[in-house]
């Protein structure tokens, strides 16, 4: 068998192996089902609250921005492991292991957006019991969904990665989390993006989370609810440009910046960043 | 027999900071080599370059017929890396991790099966633990099973038994031996504790401030250094000492002065360890 195809394997088991793990300790289960539970807390009372003069629901409507912007959140979850592991020497073992590199990053692209169908899962299931109104009938929807899921994944994993080897500690990856809650914000998930001035709906308009939001909601709301959306269309294609755009950005870029990353890492290095690590508690 | 490493002229500059000064020593096939030096001697800068993960200043260095800063991952795999500290995969279990990690190799050899590697470092009953909850003394022997689970030509230990309580280390001393004599890998370990370097290498090498100051087996460096013997003896009821490089004669001296009044005597020969301690004394002195 050639390298890459030995390391694609290894990957795909080091991915199922995570995965696995991750579905049965505590801490992870507790952190696998807290948000998912507190966002169906969310949509719960927010189902029979109506919103302004649409005649839809704001249950409804928030339901899949939320599953959107869950999606979204893979991009997090890749970066703070990837900063954890490089802390913890995880990636440097992967260097001292053959082509360890490769089998390495395939393993965590499984295992985290394995993990991130899972959450969806657990978010979508019992909020489709709550929220009425949505177009969940159809296999229209049901294949709307999948790829702008799949096209999610591609442009947010690999902006985590590269985010994951730019912040060197796990306390510097806290830094993150401000303007990511402020991405959310202005990406129209609980707040309609046409409710905002113009020049927010711009900034808002070049992540990618508004635009998971909104083919969610082009998959899961029935076609009246195109409404309210900015220029009353789900515009699919500006979905896949943009998408698309922070996809084959991340795909340029990451593997240059992780082998950057990857290229500094020495037993001193990991050594040197757990001395910090002490100190900082001690 | 054909050499393993090669250092030769080997040079680390950080700014203006010489880490590194001409270092230059080769190892043959099948032998286990020991770095030796006191702490920020330039051990671990070494080996790091050894083990390709650092880049060098200048100098020659090739370790398995190839220059490791240009290393492709074939070369990888023939090369097994014990860092100082490994604390990563806390939460795989012993056996799933060395299975996992034996996957890398096989296109490019049979790699250990996961069992007896397990076996061999004498982990079978924790072979099923999460990695975390392993003592230090069975994560440091989990970690050469992940060094050797590829087969490889050679082993580099950074300071192996740092942290081991006195039984461990001598477990782990045992298991290096037999990695060299069982099954012929050649072994570079560096470490500060000379009794270490003299049970395990066939040869050592003392680095201090970056500079090689002895290389030879340790029986060379004993005869080659002369090192101070401890001569003790009562006289007229009073314990006296005295150290010398010349303790025959100094004695001979002693009982043509004094004669029968000499009881007592005693005539410690220098250890490797008072050889080691002078010739590190004597190389900061210069310095």
């Amino acid at each position: 068998m050639n390298p890459t195809t030995t390391a694609l394997r290894a990957g795909w088991a080091r991915g199922r192996t995570e995965l696995r793990q991750s579905f049965t300790n505590g801490a992870d289960l507790w952190a696998h089902f807290f948000w998912p539970t507190l966002m169906v807390a969310v949509t719960f009372f927010l189902r029979d609250v109506s919103f302004g003069s649409s005649g839809f629901l704001l249950g409804t409507l928030v339901l899949p921005s939320i599953l959107g912007m869950n999606a979204s959140m893979a991009m997090v979850s890749m970066s703070q492991q990837l900063t954890a592991e490089r802390e913890d020497g995880t990636l440097l073992r992967a260097k001292a292991t053959p082509n360890g590199m490769l089998t390495y990053l395939v393993g965590k692209l499984i295992s985290v957006s394995g993990g991130l169908v899972v959450d969806l899962a657990i978010f979508l299931v019992p909020s489709l019991l709550i929220v009425p109104g949505l177009a969940v009938g159809s296999v229209g929807s049901w294949l709307t969904l999948a790829w702008v899921l799949a096209l999610g994944m591609v442009a947010a994993l690999p902006i985590g990665a590269v985010l994951g080897s730019v912040f060197t500690s796990i306390r510097s990856q806290g830094l993150i989390t401000l303007p990511i809650l402020g991405m959310i914000a202005i990406s129209g998930i609980f707040y309609p993006i046409t409710a905002m001035p113009e020049w927010l709906q711009w900034v808002g308009q070049v992540f990618p989370i508004y635009w998971l939001g909104l083919g969610m909601r082009s998959a899961l709301l029935p076609d009246s609810a195109v409404a309210v959306e900015l220029g009353e269309s789900w515009r699919h294609l500006e979905t896949i440009g943009v998408l698309g755009a922070w996809a084959v950005i991340g795909v340029l870029v990451a593997p240059i910046v992780l082998r950057r990353m990857a290229r500094r890492e020495s037993g001193s290095s990991v050594a040197e960043r757990r001395e910090k690590a002490l100190q900082r508690i001690g | 027999m054909s050499e393993d490493i090669v250092v030769d002229g080997l040079r680390m500059r950080y700014g203006t900071n010489d880490v590194l000064r001409d270092v230059t020593f080769h190892a043959r096939h099948g032998e286990v080599l020991a770095l030796l030096g006191p702490n920020g001697a330039g051990k671990t800068t070494t080996i790091e370059i050894l083990e390709g993960f650092r880049m060098r200043s200048a100098g020659r260095v090739e370790v398995l017929g190839t220059d490791p800063a240009h290393a492709d991952e074939g070369w990888r795999a023939r090369v097994g890396v014990v860092l100082q500290s490994w604390r990563d995969h806390g939460r795989w279990r012993v056996r799933e991790l060395l299975a996992q990690l034996a996957a890398s190799y096989t296109c490019y050899r049979e790699p250990w099966d996961a069992d007896e590697v397990v076996a061999a470092v004498g982990l079978t009953s924790q072979a099923d633990k999460k990695i975390r909850t392993l003592s230090g003394g069975q994560r440091r022997r989990l970690d050469v099973a992940i060094g050797i689970v590829g087969r490889p030509e050679l082993l580099f230990l950074d300071e192996p038994t740092a942290g081991l309580d006195p039984e461990a280390r001598r477990e782990f001393h045992l298991l290096v031996r037999d990695l060299a004599e069982r099954h012929g890998t050649t072994i570079l370990l560096t470490t500060h504790d000379l009794q270490e370097a003299e049970k395990l290498a066939d040869r050592i090498v003392i680095l201090d401030g970056g500079r090689i100051i002895a290389d030879g087996t340790a029986a060379e460096l004993a005869t080659r250094i002369a090192g101070e013997d401890e001569v003790s003896w009562t006289h007229e009821g009073q314990r006296r000492t005295h150290t010398t490089t010349e303790s025959t004669k100094f004695t001979f001296d002693l009982f043509r002065q004094h004669g029968y009044a000499i009881s007592e005597l005693a005539v410690r020969r220098a250890s490797l360890e008072d050889t080691y301690l002078a010739l590190v004394h004597d190389a900061e002195a210069t310095r």
